[in-house]
C-alpha cells in the first residue's frame, strides 16, 4: 500500500481516538498489532483465514511487522522455530482457527521439545460460538495445552493486551518454550484498552529461578577439582541461554582443560575446532565422546537433558561416574538419571558461578591430574568413528557434507537440517564454530523442519548463507515453502542427499527387521531441478564426485533459492551407532560394520527393544 | 532396578519399574483460571501417573486461589518427579507432598478427610441395623423417609470405606464421596 494511504488511515485513526479522548482504546485487532510491536516483533509467519481477518486487516494498514506468507501453517511454525533460534528472540505464528490450529501442532511440540519460544496468535471463532461446532472450530487450547509451555483463551478484549504480553515473558524467560494465544474474532473486532508491556500484572505463580544455589555450585566445583577422568556434557541449554553462555563455557573448558562433549542441540556453543571437543555424544556420536562419558568419574552436565538418544541403556550408563547437572528445568534433573550435585538455575548464570569460583580455588588442580585420561582420550579419537569408505564413482553422503563445510567455511553460514541419516551426517562433519548457527529438530524429530526453518532463518539473516541440509524423503514433507521463499526473495538452499530411500529407517529395517525394507524407498520421486524451476527456483542436479566442488559452489553463488539434487551412495549406513539395547562402550563403529557385523549387531533381545 | 523388560515393539531402551510404590498426598496451590485443573489431569494422563483422589475448590476467594489435593502412587523418584512437573504448569504457585512432610514431623500420614453421602434402602430388622451402624459410625441421617436413609459421613478414607461395605447387605443404593481435603498437623501452613 501506498505510504501516503497509509499515513491518511493512520491520521483519520488519531482522529477518531482523540474524538474519545482515549488514546489508549483500540479495537482487539489493533491491540495485537500494537502489543507485537511493543514486544519488540519485526516479523510474523502467518496464513490468513475467517477468524483471523480482522487481525489481517490491521497487518495490511501498518508498516512496522512483516507479515510471512507461508503455504502450510506447519511451515509457519518452523519458520517461526528457526527465527528464534537463530536470532535469540521470540519467533512469532499466526494462524486461524480448526484446521489452521490443528496445523500449528507439529511446530508447537517441536518448539515444546526442543525449547523454542514461539508465540502462536490462533484466531477463533466467536465466543457465542465456542462449544457449537461452528465452522472451523476446535478446541484449541484443549488441543494445544499438551503440547505449550501455557496456552490462553482471551473472552474480554481488555486482558488480550495483558495476556499478550505475558505470553512474550512466558515463551523466553525459564526454559523457553511455545505459548498459544486464542483470540476469538468478536474479541478481535471489540473496543478495549490498551496496556503497555511495562505495567503489564504479571502471573505471580511463574517467577523462573535463574540463580544456581551458590552452595550446589561450590560442592560441583570442589567435585570437579577432585576429578581425575572429568567430561562436561553440554546441550542445547547452553545455547538458548545466549551468546554470553557459550562465552563462559569456552570459559570455563580453557581453565579445567576437561574434554567436552555435546548433544546435537548443543552444537556450536563450544567450537568445533576447539582442542578439548570430543564431537557429539550419543547413537550416532563420536567413539572418543562416547567411551569419555562411559569411562568418566566426573560428569559435567550443562543445560542437556539424558535424553534417550544420549543414554543408550540406561543402567550402563556412565556407571562410575558423579554427575553434576546444571538445568533451568527443576524437572529434568533426576528425571532419567540420578545425579549427584544438582543445580538449578541459568547456565550463563550458574557458568558465571562457576568460572568465578574455580578461578577462587585455593589449590589448583595438577595439569597430571588428567594427563592419563587425555592419553585415553587420544587413544579413542586414532579410532577416527566418523570415517567412511570412499568412492570415486558414486558421492558417499558424508563426503558431500564435508564438501559442503570445506566451501562454505568463513562464510556466515546458518544451517538446518530434516530429520534421519542427513541429519545425523550434517551433525557429524559439519563443524560449527558458532552457537545458534545450527537449527535441527533434535527432541520430536520432525521430518519437513528444515525448509521452512532455513525460510525463518533467512528472513532473519538477510545477507546470510542459510542451507537446509536435506534429504529426499523428508523436504517432500513441507516442499510448499519453496512458494514462499521464492516469494520473498529469501536465497536458501535446499541441499538434498537424494539416497532415493528413507536411509534411516532402511538402516534400521537393515539392522532389525532382516532387510525387509518395508515401505522405505520411494518408487516415484519427483525430478527435484524441475520442481525447483516450477516453483520459480534454480534446480541443480550432481551425480559425480568429481562434480561436486564446482556444483556447490555454483549453488552458493545463484542469488536466489536452489534446490541441490545430490545424488548419494544409495544404502550408506550411518555410523558409529550404539545399537539399542547396548552400552556407550559397546558402539558399532564404521570399521567393524562388517555385512555380517550389522547382522549381528542388535541381538535377539536388542531387536525386540528397538 | 531399571532390569531389562522384554517385547515392547517400540524404538526405545525400557526398563522395568521395580521399586515398591508408596501412596502420597499431594497439595497443589494454584490460581483459579480457566483449564487449570486440565492442566494438572492432563499432565498426570499425559505422563502416566497415578490419580487414586483428585479434589478441588477455591479457597481463597479474593486472591482466586484453589488448592488441589491428589492422593497418588508411585515409587520415590516417580514421586519426585510428579511434584518436579506440576511446578512447572504456570499456574501453579506451590506444591507440597503432605505425606513427605508428615514424615518429617515423625507422623505416618498427614491429615485426610473425606466426605460420603450413601443412600440405603430396606425395611424391618436390615433399617433398623443400619441405623443402629450408622450410628456407631457417627453418620447422620441427612435424608429418610419410610423405605431409605441418606447417610453423611465424614472421616478416613479407610472409615468410609468399611462404612459403605457395611452397608452394602443392608440395602445400599448408591455412594457419593469427595475424595479427600488434606493438610499436615501442626501450627504451619502448606
Amino acid at each position: 500500500m501506498s505510504r501516503n494511504r497509509l499515513e491518511a488511515l493512520k491520521s483519520i485513526r488519531r482522529t477518531e481516538n482523540s474524538m474519545t479522548g482515549t488514546d489508549n482504546q483500540m479495537t482487539g485487532a489493533e491491540i495485537v498489532l500494537k502489543a507485537l510491536k511493543d514486544n519488540g516483533v519485526e516479523h510474523i509467519f502467518g496464513y490468513p483465514g475467517g477468524a483471523v481477518l480482522p487481525i489481517y486487516d490491521e497487518i495490511f494498514q501498518q508498516d512496522d511487522i512483516q507479515h510471512i506468507l507461508v503455504r502450510h501453517e506447519q511451515g509457519a511454525g518452523h519458520a517461526a522455530e528457526g527465527y528464534a533460534r537463530s536470532t535469540g528472540k521470540v519467533g512469532v505464528m499466526l494462524v486461524t482457527s480448526g484446521p489452521g490450529a490443528t496445523n500449528a501442532v507439529t511446530p508447537l511440540q517441536d518448539a515444546l521439545m526442543d525449547s523454542v519460544p514461539i508465540v502462536c496468535l490462533t484466531g477463533q471463532v466467536p465466543t457465542s460460538l465456542i462449544g457449537s461446532d461452528a465452522f472451523q472450530e476446535c478446541d484449541t487450547v484443549g488441543i494445544t495445552r499438551p503440547c505449550t509451555k501455557h496456552n490462553w483463551l482471551v473472552k474480554d478484549v481488555n486482558d488480550l493486551a495483558r495476556i499478550i504480553h505475558e505470553a512474550f515473558r512466558i515463551a523466553q524467560s525459564g526454559r523457553p518454550g511455545p505459548v498459544v494465544v486464542d483470540i476469538p474474532k468478536d474479541v478481535q473486532f471489540a473496543t478495549g484498552t490498551y496496556t503497555a508491556p511495562e505495567t503489564h500484572k504479571v502471573q505471580k505463580s511463574y517467577q523462573p529461578k535463574v540463580q544456581g544455589d551458590l552452595n550446589a555450585i561450590k560442592a560441583a566445583i570442589e567435585l570437579m577439582a577432585t576429578a581425575r577422568r572429568p567430561v562436561i556434557y553440554t546441550g542445547g541449554g547452553v545455547i538458548n541461554s545466549g551468546p554470553e553462555a557459550s562465552k563462559l563455557l569456552r570459559e570455563l573448558v580453557e581453565l579445567t582443560d576437561f574434554p567436552i562433549t555435546s548433544t546435537l542441540m548443543g552444537l556450536g556453543a563450544y567450537p568445533a575446532s576447539g582442542k578439548n571437543w570430543l564431537k557429539m555424544l550419543g547413537m550416532h556420536g563420536s567413539y572418543e565422546a562416547n567411551m569419555a562419558m562411559h569411562d568418566c568419574d566426573v560428569m559435567v552436565c550443562i543445560g542437556a537433558r539424558f535424553d534417550d538418544r544420549i543414554t543408550g541403556r540406561l543402567n550402563a550408563f556412565s556407571p562410575n561416574s558423579k554427575k553434576i547437572h546444571v538445568d533451568i528445568d527443576a524437572s529434568s534433573i533426576n528425571k532419567n538419571v540420578h545425579v549427584d550435585v544438582p543445580i538449578v538455575g541459568d547456565v550463563a548464570s550458574v557458568l558465571e558461578d562457576m568460572v568465578r569460583l574455580w578461578r577462587a580455588l585455593p589449590k589448583k588442580q595438577e595439569k597430571t591430574q588428567i594427563a592419563e585420561w587425555w592419553q585415553s582420550i587420544t587413544k579413542w579419537r586414532a579410532r577416527n568413528s566418523f570415517a567412511y569408505a570412499t568412492n570415486n564413482d558414486v558421492i558417499m553422503p558424508q563426503y558431500a557434507i564435508q564438501r559442503l563445510f570445506e566451501l562454505t567455511r568463513g562464510r556466515d553460514t546458518y544451517i538446518t537440517t530434516e530429520v534421519g541419516q542427513h541429519q545425523m551426517w550434517a551433525a557429524q562433519f559439519f563443524e560449527f564454530e558458532e552457537p545458534n548457527r545450527w537449527m535441527t529438530s533434535g527432541g520430536l524429530g520432525t521430518m519437513g523442519y528444515g525448509l521452512p526453518a532455513a525460510l525463518g532463518v533467512q528472513i532473519a539473516h538477510p545477507e546470510s548463507l542459510v542451507i537446509d541440509i536435506a534429504g529426499d524423503a523428508s523436504i517432500q514433507m513441507c516442499i510448499q515453502e519453496m512458494s514462499c521463499a521464492v516469494q520473498y526473495n529469501a536465497p536458501i538452499k535446499i541441499f538434498i542427499l537424494n539416497n532415493q530411500y528413507m536411509g534411516m529407517v532402511r538402516q534400521w529395517q537393515q539392522l532389525l527387521h532382516g532387510n525387509r525394507l518395508s515401505n522405505s524407498y520411494t518408487e516415484a520421486m519427483p525430478d527435484f531441478v524441475k520442481l525447483a524451476e516450477a516453483y520459480g527456483a534454480v534446480g541443480l542436479r550432481c551425480e559425480k564426485p568429481a562434480d561436486l566442488d564446482g556444483a556447490i559452489m555454483e549453488m552458493i553463488d545463484v542469488k536466489k533459492p536452489v534446490i541441490f539434487d545430490c545424488r548419494v551412495a544409495n544404502l550408506a549406513n550411518c555410523f558409529p551407532m550404539i545399537p539399542s539395547g547396548k552400552a556407550h562402550n559397546e558402539m558399532l563403529l564404521p570399521d567393524e560394520a562388517t555385512d555380517e557385523a550389522v547382522a549381528n549387531a542388535i541381538d535377539a533381545k536388542g531387536r525386540q527393544l528397538v | 532396578m531399571n532390569a531389562h523388560l522384554q517385547p515392547t515393539g517400540s524404538a526405545y531402551f525400557i526398563s522395568r519399574e521395580t521399586a515398591p510404590a508408596e501412596s502420597h498426598t499431594l497439595s497443589v496451590l494454584v490460581d483459579n483460571e480457566p483449564g487449570v485443573l486440565a492442566r494438572v489431569i492432563g499432565l498426570f494422563s499425559g505422563r502416566g501417573y497415578n490419580i487414586e483422589s483428585l479434589t478441588v475448590s477455591e479457597t481463597e476467594h479474593l486472591a482466586h486461589l484453589s488448592r488441589i489435593t491428589i492422593l497418588t502412587s508411585g515409587p520415590p523418584h516417580v514421586l519426585e518427579q510428579i511434584k518436579a512437573q506440576l511446578e512447572r504448569i504456570v499456574p501453579v504457585h506451590r506444591v507440597v507432598d503432605l505425606t513427605v512432610r508428615a514424615r518429617e514431623l515423625g507422623q505416618e500420614r498427614p491429615l485426610e478427610r473425606e466426605l460420603a453421602l450413601v443412600k440405603v434402602s430396606g425395611a424391618g430388622e436390615n433399617r433398623v441395623e443400619a441405623l443402629r451402624l450408622a450410628d456407631a459410625f457417627r453418620a447422620k441421617v441427612i435424608d429418610a423417609n419410610v423405605e431409605h436413609f441418606v447417610f453423611e459421613i465424614t472421616g478416613k478414607v479407610s472409615k468410609i470405606d468399611q462404612f459403605v461395605a457395611i452397608m452394602k447387605p443392608l440395602g445400599l443404593i448408591e455412594v457419593c464421596r469427595t475424595g479427600i481435603a488434606a493438610m499436615n498437623r501442626g501450627p504451619q501452613g502448606m
